[in-house]
């Protein structure tokens, strides 16, 4: 293993103040599970890691009907997938939550550091997208709440700047008349990452779809929006016909590259059928 | 740099001298010279390196011995409840032939504990659900799959 220095934070101040003046190759440390990866791969060059988890008041999980659920940066991806309110409002979220990696994985994974790594395949982001989240970004001179879709510029890259430290996330409450689903596509069921991952966020007012979101993860530089296509959706039935429709726009919308789990070619095509699939099971919250 | 830990370790306190950069895997075979934690993989995909977190399944390749302060950690070397006694895992793993070069097992007998007891019942679907994380290159599954029902059966039989 490639020696690093271990460094623990006891505030965000302290946190932010060390990735400052420990230089270039200081990252904090959350789960550690694509940090240590990274390192143990020799992907990423590491001189010190900062250790969040001592930090107080990042652990909280709230929810009340207006503003919705908050989680702090420390909150596993394992605690949220058993969490009733979860299950029960955002089956979109748990169906990530419920694909990323192992048991043992999501004991350990953040969903914060899920964003940070800011993989355009990671799981929990085109949900999050979807719904509309926010994150709240922690600066020592300046704090900022942005919505998680502007947070991503590349792939590994977000709109971080040195010091800043992500404290937790905001998902928009769900209503009664809102239908949500997530659709991760792999060559296995388990233990795989997405190949193409879509996620479908809906309301609908008197058999009409007054708004819609469709996050499309692992077909482009970043998760992306298909505006098109959900401007094509908007103020319809989501008639079959043109659900259709706006599924072929999505292919059009995306741009996915081809590397060793997938081609573009059947990216997009898997863009097509799942846009179509998450609709309709979106839907099913009506039935 | 070197730091002691303190922890507990299958109901024992244990202090380790520890550098920081290594991983309680490491230190549990090397520092502590338990060696019944596997590594298959050193970077989460295998499972074979599960142990339990303050009672909660992790891979101790992915997490820093320095993580372990003050914490609970239960390794293979501490599912046996005596000296002359297997828990009941154990028991039906000889049993049904559930293992088979080994490798595994340890990380797998952990992972089982803690699905029966969260779940002393649990349907096939919900031990392929829970294992998913462990892999195993010999057995193709099944027999694991037939030693922990069997475990399972054991177990609730002996709590009636
Ligand atoms: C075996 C295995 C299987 C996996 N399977 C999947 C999968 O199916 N789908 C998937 O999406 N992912 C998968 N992952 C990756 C997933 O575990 C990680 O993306 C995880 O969610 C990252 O969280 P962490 O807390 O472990 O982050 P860490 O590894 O601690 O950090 C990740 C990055 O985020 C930064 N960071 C962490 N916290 C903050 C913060 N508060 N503010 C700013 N930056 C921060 C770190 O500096 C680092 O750059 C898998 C990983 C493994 C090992
Ligand atoms: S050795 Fe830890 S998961 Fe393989
Ligand atoms: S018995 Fe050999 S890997 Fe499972």
């Amino acid at each position: 293993m490639r020696r690093f220095e271990y460094h623990r934070a006891e505030t965000l101040e302290e946190a932010s103040r060390l990735l400052t003046d420990l230089g270039d190759d200081s990252f904090l440390f959350a789960g550690g599970t694509d940090l240590l990866v990274e390192i143990r791969e020799r992907l990423r060059r590491v001189r010190n890691v900062i250790d969040v988890k001592q930090i107080p008041g990042l652990s909280d999980i709230t929810y009340d009907e207006t503003r919705g659920l908050t989680f702090g940066a420390l909150v596993t991806v394992g605690r949220l997938e058993r969490l009733p309110l979860v299950r029960q409002r955002y089956p979109n979220l748990r169906a990530a939550f419920a694909s990323l990696g192992s048991i043992q994985v999501r004991n350990r994974a953040t969903v914060v550091g899920n964003i940070c790594r800011a993989s355009p395949s990671a799981d929990t982001i085109p949900p999050l997208i979807a719904d509309g989240a926010f994150v709240h970004i922690y600066s020592r001179t300046n704090m900022r709440v942005i919505p998680l879709a502007e947070f991503f510029t590349g792939p590994g890259k977000s709109v971080l700047a040195k010091g800043e430290i992500v404290t937790g996330i905001t998902v928009p409450p769900a209503g009664d008349n809102t239908g949500k689903a997530y659709i991760k596509h792999g060559r296995r069921k388990a233990m795989e990452l997405s190949t193409v991952g879509v996620a479908v966020s809906l309301t609908m007012e008197d058999g009409v779809c007054n708004d819609i979101r469709i996050a499309l993860g692992a077909v482009g530089a970043t998760v992306l929006r298909a505006p098109e296509a959900e401007a094509m959706l908007r103020g319809t039935t989501l008639d079959a016909v043109t659900v259709k429709s706006a599924a072929d726009k999505a292919m059009e919308e995306c741009t996915p590259i081809s590397n060793v789990r997938a081609s573009a070619d059947y990216r997009r095509d898997m863009v097509g059928v799942l846009t179509g699939r998450a609709i309709k099971q979106a839907l099913e919250a009506f039935a | 740099m070197k730091r002691i830990v303190e922890l507990t370790i299958n109901g024992e306190p244990r202090d380790m001298a520890v550098e920081t950069c290594r991983s309680l895997l490491d230190a549990l075979r090397d520092d502590v010279g338990l060696t019944g934690t596997k590594k298959g993989c050193d970077v989460g995909d295998c499972g074979a390196c599960t142990v339990l977190v303050d009672g909660e399944p992790v891979n101790a390749c992915l997490m820093l011995a320095v993580e372990a302060e003050g914490r609970s950690v239960e390794t293979i070397e501490g599912l046996q409840p005596g000296v002359d006694t297997l828990h009941p895992l154990q028991d039906a793993f000889m049993r049904h032939g559930a293992s088979q070069c080994g490798f595994c097992t340890p990380g797998i007998l952990m992972m089982a504990k803690k699905l029966l007891d969260d779940n002393p019942r649990p349907t096939d679907e919900d031990i392929r659900f829970g294992l998913s994380g462990n892999i195993c290159r010999c057995t193709g599954y099944t027999k694991i799959f037939d030693a922990i029902k069997s475990a399972a059966r054991e177990m609730e039989a002996a709590r009636s």
